[in-house]
């Protein structure tokens, strides 16, 4: 048995097929994937996340010690509520993990990471407070659900009415901390992993299975980690461990958005390694591929380019396009519009290359 | 789960169906289209081609994986079952009537002794729960 999550019997009572996903015992779907990836892009669905750690930051070094530790750069949020997507490097500028980081003070954020990588991160990010007055607090107790889809607001608002008033002027990637339930804080961020408008919601476990009944109330479907997976390749979102990893740098894996070098004093770690390789040029590309021929493209698969190999790093069947994609890492010079190979059970089939994100609030894209 | 009387059953949750003609009908069981989700994409045996018994011969692609499908017995393949290539969730909405092809069995005692080796449906609904 695995870890299980403050809402795992709802999952059992509305059916789920629960699967171990890094140790958690999480639902894969309550009865189609397909189904609940639509419910998402046209109404709205809810995701227990309550897997991926949050972790607080407090003290007067906060601030410089993330300018350190991430690859972006925490000094671009002033907002308080204000979120930032990062990678943590390591060294060599590869990637342990990828993460959300909301400012509320400078001397006070909160950090959320992937379940899978969460002990590995906090070790990492101990190791590097040498000499900053800083504190980590992980909060493994907290439950987090994702409220997303066209209808997601306005759902939650239908179920929370009091939420409504801080919550309507949020803009995207940005936060509010407010008391709420049972006198505790909640975070209700407009944030998500689909590529649709919507909430993510830390809450205290004992607040967690009330909001989820209070949203099922308004009509919001739950849905499973597949529908997640799906959703957030469609909406060219990289997932950690598949697209990147501590074998990969940033800039080969579609990221170079999110590595803020525009600060020459800035020296986060892994930037000189960035810079060398920066330097020898020639990097790989990260790139959507569209499958022209009849199949399903899947992770590491081989992608045959004039310029060279390439392999697919997430693949699968988009519902919304009805035809299969994936995120691939090619080489140098591979553009969008070309026609590239992928090989399938050792047969070739003719892929399109496009760049992502392939479908973005309910529209596609390519 | 449905597991019809009449059929026949691999540990790797193909069905099959001796039809009067002689020919075997090959399909998956409700359990392997349960367990495979909503299925996108179906791989099957080109007509005239020979399948044995056993080795892997079609490919049932769902969202979230691909999976081969064995040949329960061995013959040349002489019915495909194309409608599903444009609508594989039939496979989803019931597996019994979405057969995928259709063997001619090269030599009836070969025949038999492969369908003997088969389960019924008792010992594959055995083995499905077990799964």
């Amino acid at each position: 048995m695995g870890k299980r999550t403050p809402l795992y019997d709802r999952h059992v009572a509305a059916g789920a097929k629960i699967v171990d996903f890094a140790g958690w015992d999480m639902p894969i779907h309550y009865g189609s994937q397909v189904d609940e990836h639509h419910i998402v892009r046209t109404d709205a669905g809810m995701f227990d996340v309550s897997h991926m750690r949050a972790i607080d930051l407090r003290g007067c070094d906060a601030q410089p010690w993330l300018r350190r530790l991430l690859a972006n750069d925490v000094a671009k949020l002033t907002l308080p509520g204000k979120a930032l997507y990062s990678c943590l490097l390591s060294d060599a500028g590869t990637v342990i993990d990828d993460l959300i980081v909301y400012f509320f003070t400078p001397t006070y954020y909160r950090i959320v990471v992937n379940a899978g990588t969460a002990d590995k991160d906090i070790a990492w990010m101990r190791s590097q407070a040498t000499g900053f007055n800083i504190d980590l607090s992980p909060h493994p107790q907290l439950a987090m659900i994702a409220v997303q889809g066209p209808q997601a607001r306005e759902r939650f608002w239908t179920a929370f009415p009091q939420a409504r008033a801080e919550t309507e002027l949020l803009h995207v990637f940005q936060a509010v901390e407010r008391a709420f339930g049972k006198g505790e804080h909640w975070l209700i961020a407009r944030t998500g992993y689909t590529g649709e408008d919507g909430f993510e919601i830390t809450l205290p476990a004992e607040d967690a299975s009330a909001a989820w009944d209070a949203l099922l109330t308004t009509g919001v479907k739950p849905c499973g980690l597949g529908a997640r997976d799906t959703l957030r390749l469609e909406a060219g979102m990289n997932l950690y461990g598949q697209d990147m990893d501590e074998t990969q740098n940033p800039l080969e894996s579609g990221l170079s958005w999110t590595v803020d070098m525009k600060d020459a004093r800035r020296d986060f770690i892994g930037k000189s390694a960035l810079a060398v390789r920066q330097d020898a040029g020639a990097l790989r590309q990260f790139v959507g591929l569209v499958l022209l021929d009849r199949g399903v493209l899947r992770s590491h698969q081989k992608v045959i380019t004039p310029q060279g190999d390439g392999e697919t790093t997430s693949g699968s069947f988009s519902p919304t396009l009805n035809q299969s994609i994936a995120l691939a890492r090619v080489p140098a010079g591979v553009k969008p519009g070309d026609e590239v190979q992928v090989e399938i059970r050792d047969k070739l089939l003719r892929a399109k290359v496009v760049k992502p994100p392939f479908v973005r609030n309910g529209k596609p894209l390519i | 789960m449905n597991v019809p009387a009449n059929l026949k059953y691999a540990q790797s949750h193909e069905w099959a169906k001796l039809e009067a003609d002689g020919s075997v009908t090959i399909g998956i069981t409700d359990h392997a289209q349960e367990a495979l989700g909503d299925i996108v994409f179906l791989e099957l045996p080109d007509l005239g081609s020979q399948v044995e018994a056993g080795k892997e011969c079609a490919v049932v692609e769902s969202v979230k994986a691909a999976s081969d499908i064995y040949a329960p017995i061995s013959g040349v393949v002489v019915a495909r079952n194309d409608a599903l290539l444009d609508a594989p969730e039939g496979v989803n909405q019931d597996a019994y009537a979405a057969w995928l092809f259709k063997l001619k069995p090269a030599d009836a005692a070969q025949l038999d002794a492969q369908l003997g080796a088969l389960l019924d449906a008792a010992a594959y609904t055995k083995v499905a729960e077990d799964a």
